[in-house]
């Protein structure tokens, strides 16, 4: 067993630990052809980090792709699902390399619940990913925000919808000058002005943060999302796993909703573990479930893992 | 790496008031001031480390996370849109993206306007938000020289005085975009040394709202 274990890379070993963690708490591995019809990538583009993907024609004169992305695969092969539909997957998807703009085969682990899924479910999820980042490194940190306390509290300040795709694209830069510039000549009280910014400024452990939050509390719907935020947090908390909030966490709402989540490694230069509930992108594919999951990178783990 | 913050400069007259601004803020590292070659300047005692670079590439050191945090212009932000966090204005290196031509320039849009410029994609988007089609002459210096040897018809560039211009009978088109230099952070790094790299910015901030 040692021999087995001293040839394994460290891809290849977190890996393994990962999928012995997930089948702990009885997720059952998805496997998926390499490719699919184009159609699907197609209609939820922005849903994909990559812009395009390798296509061919089949002998059929289908029009195909290879797979950029697990999650929507899963989520069209959902059907008749009972409770929740609990999976996890470790494929390779083909992208676009922001440096040399060709494509480029990256292995990525993630898992997803789809179904009925109940606050249990995702903080089951959210102390998981906490645990990946565990297996990969004991300095990690999980941030986490939820995208409808964002929204109630841009609907309470009355940001026109225009600029709120800008608040929004700032508000993942932390770019407080030009938030500020951008809502200089809105006609918006101090007060809900500065409201807005403490979405970047209210950052830090949840020991640090917890009484700023209730500031956020603006409608019904936002002491609703801020009662579900706390819940993952505590949770989180109590497994002592290193929580962070952070309201930069923003992904795009067309797919996403409620709790967002981002999971970094010190030392690796981006984010290791990026999910979510995604409820939005299931109603867009006419699916009558709920749904949660993240994605986990594992090909920048090499560089920390050492050989 | 090993407890140190990485800072990121842009080589040249801005880098260097730059680094005045850390030094007034506590951060200082004298041994930045000898005339050597060094490439990296350590301050041990504050474990921060600063490094001089080319201004196009801090962006690029920053959201690599060779540095930490860094000082880029926003123009270099616009063009590579880096995923990093944009922390600061530093109210420094003020200038504007400008279109420019010849004296008394009509843009005839009967024809695909000749674009030169370093800043390609800021161009790209500028000129396909009005529709206007265009082609983009990518050059790394003297794009001044462009419109005034018919390679192309307008210029998209940072301007400052114009002095430039005017000396080569050019003139603004038009101010688009207002640029100065920005403090930018590592989005990893940002989680791990927090602390710093707020009391870093709030202090910058502090002194550049009074620029």
């Amino acid at each position: 067993m040692d021999k087995i274990l001293s040839v394994l890379t460290p891809e290849e070993y977190v890996y393994l630990s990962l999928r012995a963690l997930y089948s702990e708490y009885g997720y059952k591995k998805y496997r998926m052809s390499k490719f699919e019809e184009y159609d699907l990538y197609a209609k939820n583009k922005d849903f994909l980090v990559s812009e395009s993907a390798i296509t061919f024609t089949d002998t059929d004169g289908k029009l195909l792709a290879l797979k950029p992305d697990v999650t929507l695969s899963i989520i069209k092969n959902s059907k008749d699902i009972n409770g929740v539909m609990k999976v996890y997957y470790n494929e390779n998807v083909y992208r676009i390399s922001k440096g040399t703009k060709t494509f480029k085969e990256i292995m990525q682990a993630g898992l997803e619940c789809i179904g009925d899924v109940s606050a249990d479910t995702i903080a089951e999820v959210l102390s998981l990913a906490s645990k990946s980042l565990g297996v990969i490194s004991e300095n990690n940190v999980l941030t986490v925000s939820h995208l409808g306390v964002i929204s109630e509290v841009l609907n309470y300040a009355s940001i026109s919808n225009d600029k709120k795709e800008q608040v929004l694209r700032l508000l993942g830069q932390k770019n407080l000058p030009e938030i500020k510039n951008l809502l200089s000549n809105e006609n918006i009280s101090d007060d809900k002005k500065e409201l807005v910014y403490s979405l970047v400024t209210v950052y830090g452990s949840p020991e640090k943060v917890c009484d700023k939050l209730d500031g956020f509390a603006v409608s019904k719907e936002a002491i609703k999302c801020l009662g579900e935020l706390k819940n993952v947090i505590s949770v989180l908390k109590s497994e002592n796993a290193n929580v962070i909030i952070d309201f930069s966490v923003v992904n795009d709402m067309n797919y996403y909703n409620g709790i967002s989540f981002k999971g970094f490694i010190e030392g690796v230069p981006t984010g290791v573990i990026s999910g979510g509930q995604y409820d939005n992108l299931l109603v867009k594919m006419g699916k009558p479930y709920k749904a949660v999951g993240f994605a986990v990178y594992l090909d920048e783990i090499s560089r920390v893992k050492g050989e | 790496m090993n407890g140190y913050l990485n800072i990121a400069l842009p080589k040249g007259r801005l880098g260097e008031k730059v680094y005045d601004m850390f030094e007034r803020s506590g951060y200082p590292c004298p041994s930045i001031k000898e005339n050597n070659r060094k490439l990296i300047f350590e301050n041990e005692e504050l474990k921060i480390r600063f490094f001089w670079v080319k201004p196009s590439d801090v962006a690029i050191y920053v959201e690599r996370g060779a540095a930490d945090i860094g000082v880029a212009g926003k123009d270099i932000l616009m063009e590579y849109k880096p995923e990093v966090y944009e922390l600061c204005d530093l109210n420094m290196g003020k200038c504007s993206m400008c279109v420019a031509g010849k004296n008394g320039f009509v843009d005839n849009r009967n024809k695909t306007l000749r674009v030169a410029t370093k800043f390609v994609n800021i161009a790209k988007e500028y000129y396909s938000a009005q529709g206007r089609d265009i082609d983009i002459i990518a050059l790394n210096g003297s794009i001044e020289l462009a419109p005034i040897l018919d390679l192309s018809d307008v210029i998209v560039d940072i301007v400052e005085t114009g002095t430039t211009l005017k000396e080569n009978n050019l003139e603004v088109v038009e101010r688009f975009m207002p640029i100065s230099a920005r403090l930018i952070a590592n989005k990893s790094s940002f989680k791990f040394k927090t602390e710093v790299i707020e009391d870093i910015t709030e202090k910058l901030q502090a002194l550049a709202e009074k620029l």
